[in-house]
C-alpha cells in the first residue's frame, strides 16, 4: 500500500540549530503511530512541517502522492491538535466551531461524537477567555476530529485533560484507528500509548533514530509492555 | 475569506480596548465642538487629535492584536486555508473595525457640526490614516517574533511620524534657508503619511498660515487639484507597501 504520508530527506534549520536533520519518513493509513523523543528533538517541528506551517529548507513531503509546497486543499483531509490551543479571547465555543465548520467547502455530515462526549452543548455560549486549558484542549480534540479527516496529527493530546475526557479521548483515537485513518500522536506519557499505538518513530537531535513497529519493539526488548520496550531500548542506545 | 474576517470584526468589536478609543474620540469630538467658538476652530483641533490619537491608537491596538491572534492564526493554517487570506482576512478586519470606531466618534459630530466639505475630507483622512497605520503595525508585527519589541517598533513609527519629522523639516529648513530647497521640502513631505494627510486638510480649510510649515510650501508648489489628487494616491501608497511587504513575509515565515 502506497503510504499516506511520504516525507524526503527532509532539511530545516533555525539559525544555527539544524532542527530537522535529513527526516525520511513513511506513513500508511491503518497507522498509529507514536512519535517521541527528548524536549527539542524535532517533533513539533516535523509535525508542523507536515501542515505548511514551517517551511523545510529542502526535501519535500507527499500527502497521498501529491507535493504539499504552496498546497492548501490537502490540509482538509487532515484533522490538527496542537499543543496548546488558543483560540480569540472574545469568541464563544459555538462561534469557533461554526468558523471552523465554515472553512471547509464539503457540508458531509460532521462528526460529534466527542462533541457530546465532551458536553459541548453546554458550552457554546463561553467565551474561549473563560474556559481551562483542559477545555480548550477538548475544544481542540473536537474540531481535530470533526471532519473525519484521513489523517490526524495529535501533539500532546491528553496533557491537561481530566482523567476520564483523556479516557474518552483515547478511546475515540482507538477508534479512528480502527476506521483506517492515519493516527500521528506525540507523548511524553509513554503508559498511555501503550495501548493506542502500532509504530514508534524515536527522533534524536533532529534525525530519526528508529522507525518500528511496537511488536518488533517488543520482541526486541523483551518486554510484555511497549513503554518498558521504549525505555530499554533507549537505555541500550545511550550505553 | 469573507468569513475569517467576520470572524475577526467580531472578536475586535467585542474587545474593549475599541470601545474605549471610540469612546475616548467622542468625548474628545463633542467637547471640542463644545468649546472652540467656530466650527473652523474646532476642525482643527480635531485635525490635531486625528493626527496624533488615531495613529498612536492604531499602531497600538494592531500590533497587540496581531501577536495575540498568534495561535489562531496557527490553527487557521492547519486547515484548508490559504496563508494569504488569513493575513488579508486579519488586515481587512482591524482596519474596518478602527475606521468604524472612528467613523461613530468623530464621524457623527463633524458630519452634523462641521461644515460638509471640511468634515468629509477630515473623516477621510481618519479613515486611511487608520488602514496606513494598521499596515505599518502589521509589518511592525511581523518582523519580530517578541511582542515588546514589535510594540517597540511601533511606537518608534509613531515618535518618528507623529513628533520627530515636523522637526527634522523645521531643521532642514532653517539650516537650508538661504538656498531654494521648497521643492525638496514637499517631496520629503510624502515621506511622512501624516504630513500629508495634514496638507490635505488644510488645503480644504484654508488655514495653511496656522499650521505647519511643510503644508505651507506644499500649497504653493501644488495649488489644489493635482496636490489633492497626487497627495491621495501616495497615502495610498503608504497603506499598500507596508502591507503587500507584511504578507510577503507572512507568506515565507516558519509559524
Amino acid at each position: 500500500m502506497a503510504p499516506l504520508v511520504n516525507i524526503v530527506s527532509l532539511n530545516k534549520r533555525f539559525g544555527r540549530l539544524q532542527v530537522l536533520n535529513d527526516v525520511s519518513l513513511q506513513m500508511t493509513s491503518g497507522a498509529s503511530i507514536a512519535l517521541i523523543g527528548p524536549n527539542g528533538c524535532g517533533k513539533t517541528t516535523l509535525i508542523k512541517t507536515i501542515l505548511n506551517m514551517v517551511l523545510p529548507d529542502s526535501g519535500s513531503i507527499f500527502f497521498d502522492g501529491l507535493d504539499i509546497k504552496g498546497a492548501v486543499s490537502y490540509r482538509q483531509f487532515i484533522g490538527y491538535m496542537p499543543q496548546i490551543g488558543r483560540y480569540p479571547d472574545n469568541m464563544s465555543v459555538g462561534q469557533v466551531l461554526d468558523t471552523m465548520r465554515s472553512l471547509r467547502a464539503e457540508s458531509a455530515a460532521v462528526d460529534d461524537d466527542l462533541y457530546h462526549a465532551f458536553g459541548m452543548n453546554h458550552l457554546l455560549d463561553k467565551r474561549m477567555r473563560t474556559l481551562s486549558g483542559g477545555t480548550r484542549q477538548k475544544v481542540s480534540a473536537v474540531i481535530a476530529f470533526m471532519f473525519r479527516p484521513r489523517m490526524l496529527i495529535l501533539d500532546e493530546p491528553t496533557a491537561g485533560l481530566d482523567p476520564l475526557s483523556s479516557a474518552l479521548l483515547q478511546e475515540k483515537i482507538a477508534a479512528e484507528r480502527r476506521m483506517g485513518r492515519l493516527v500521528l500522536i506525540t507523548s511524553h506519557l509513554l503508559s498511555e500509548l501503550d495501548e493506542m499505538v502500532s509504530e514508534v518513530i524515536l527522533m534524536h537531535d533532529g534525525a530519526v533514530a528508529f522507525h518500528r513497529s511496537s511488536e518488533h519493539l517488543k520482541e526486541e526488548a523483551g518486554e510484555e509492555r511497549l513503554s518498558k520496550a521504549i525505555t530499554a531500548v533507549l537505555r541500550r542506545s545511550q550505553a | 475569506m469573507i468569513r475569517i474576517i467576520r470572524f475577526i470584526v467580531i472578536d475586535i468589536l467585542r474587545n474593549r480596548m475599541v470601545l474605549a478609543y471610540a469612546v475616548l474620540l467622542a468625548i474628545l469630538s463633542w467637547t471640542v465642538f463644545g468649546t472652540e467658538d467656530s466650527a473652523g476652530k474646532a476642525a482643527i483641533t480635531i485635525l490635531n487629535v486625528v493626527l496624533l490619537v488615531v495613529p498612536l491608537v492604531s499602531l497600538l491596538f494592531a500590533t497587540i492584536y496581531v501577536y495575540n491572534s498568534a495561535e489562531f492564526i496557527e490553527l487557521l493554517i492547519s486547515q484548508p486555508v490559504r496563508r494569504g487570506h488569513i493575513w488579508i482576512s486579519l488586515f481587512i478586519g482591524l482596519s474596518l473595525c478602527l475606521m468604524l470606531a472612528f467613523l461613530f466618534a468623530t464621524g457623527i459630530p463633524l458630519l452634523l457640526l462641521a461644515d460638509a466639505a471640511t468634515a468629509w475630507v477630515l473623516i477621510l483622512t481618519g479613515c486611511v490614516i487608520s488602514v496606513i497605520f494598521v499596515a505599518l503595525a502589521m509589518l511592525a508585527a511581523i518582523t519580530s517574533r517578541d511582542k515588546a519589541k514589535g510594540i517597540g517598533v511601533s511606537m518608534l513609527i509613531w515618535l518618528y511620524l507623529a513628533l520627530l519629522f515636523d522637526g527634522l523639516v523645521l531643521f532642514l529648513l532653517f539650516q537650508f534657508g538661504d538656498y531654494p530647497i521648497e521643492k525638496p521640502i514637499v517631496l520629503l513631505s510624502a515621506f511622512n503619511p501624516l504630513d500629508l494627510a495634514r496638507i490635505l486638510n488644510i488645503m480644504q480649510m484654508d488655514a495653511s498660515a496656522m499650521m505647519g510649515y511643510t503644508g505651507a510650501i506644499f500649497r504653493n508648489a501644488f495649488g489644489d487639484g493635482p496636490g489633492l489628487v497626487l497627495a491621495f494616491a501616495v497615502l495610498m501608497l503608504w497603506a499598500a507597501l507596508p502591507f503587500l511587504w507584511s504578507l510577503y513575509i507572512f507568506k515565507r515565515r516558519d509559524l
